[in-house]
């Protein structure tokens, strides 16, 4: 076994406990700590597939933007924790159970139908942000401005929602 | 040596995982949570095809889900603040004004 073997299961393993225990805590604050270590995880996995600029942005973006985002809604709601024991019911069970299905058979696909192939040559040179950025304001040019307007939708469109009411 | 298939399967157990979290969990914060874990989970095997196929398009496209989910973000938050403001609770069966 070599050292990327080694880091690949070490941080894909932590992935999968922390997505796990992300979503068997009850508290919601301790839940996206978790999803926190899960996306650090992932920016990890990203840099051993040679995308380095992913994982900065990773890291960037979702783990300093959107959960700060996240934490601090968390923290302004002041959510009360029901006390009750969560219960069983026979709707949890079916979908606890179509999932681990749905695992099986996403996973079993996926593994038996990508067998043997190894890493390209080229990704390297393609992770890069040179690399990166050249292909995203030639080519992809047009769905940088659409994303844009997106962004600036999503803005108008939050502020709106979120105003006590509409004058 | 990594092989492709080992970062596909690490992605399609986290995406069930967020399948897990939608359909079992009741408080809309953590629905929410576990529905950036798919997205995530999705970016994983998009930059694995990327690298594995020496092709750019797939990490081009990792930017975009990135935009996406920062805008359905803070949308969604804005939701959630203001269910929240008129229902004191985000446990989503008490959410039911467009059941039936």
């Amino acid at each position: 076994m070599n050292i990327e073997t080694i880091i690949f299961l070490v941080f894909g393993i932590t992935a999968v406990v922390s997505a796990v225990l992300m979503v068997t805590r009850k508290n919601p604050i301790i839940s996206a700590i978790f999803l926190i270590l899960n996306f650090f995880t992932v920016a990890v996995i990203y840099l051993l597939l040679k995308a380095q600029f992913i994982a900065i942005i990773q890291v960037l973006v979702y783990m300093g933007a959107i959960m700060v985002l996240f934490l601090f809604v968390i923290m302004l709601l002041n959510l009360k924790e029901n006390k009750k024991p969560s219960e069983y019911s026979f709707k949890k069970i079916t979908a606890i159970l179509i999932s681990i299905l749905l695992a099986l058979l996403l996973g079993t696909s996926v593994y038996f139908g990508f067998q043997g192939k190894q890493m390209n040559e080229v990704a390297e040179k393609i992770g890069t942000a040179e690399s990166l950025g050249r292909t995203l304001f030639t080519t992809y040019s047009f769905h940088v401005l659409a994303a844009g307007m997106l962004l600036l939708a999503a803005i108008v469109g939050a502020v709106m929602l979120a105003k006590k009411k509409f004058e | 040596m990594l092989e492709l298939n080992y970062f596909l399967v690490l992605s399609a157990l986290l995406f069930s995982i967020g399948v897990v979290g939608v359909l079992v969990r009741r408080n809309a914060m953590i629905i929410f949570m576990c529905i950036e874990l798919m997205l995530n989970a999705i970016n994983i095997s998009l930059v694995a095809f990327s690298s594995f196929l020496g092709n750019d398009s797939g990490q081009i496209f990792v930017f975009f889900v990135l935009t996406v989910a920062a805008a359905e973000a803070a949308v969604g938050l804005a939701i959630v603040i203001s269910l929240f403001r008129n229902k004191e609770s985000l446990d989503i069966d008490k959410i039911n004004i467009l059941k039936w």
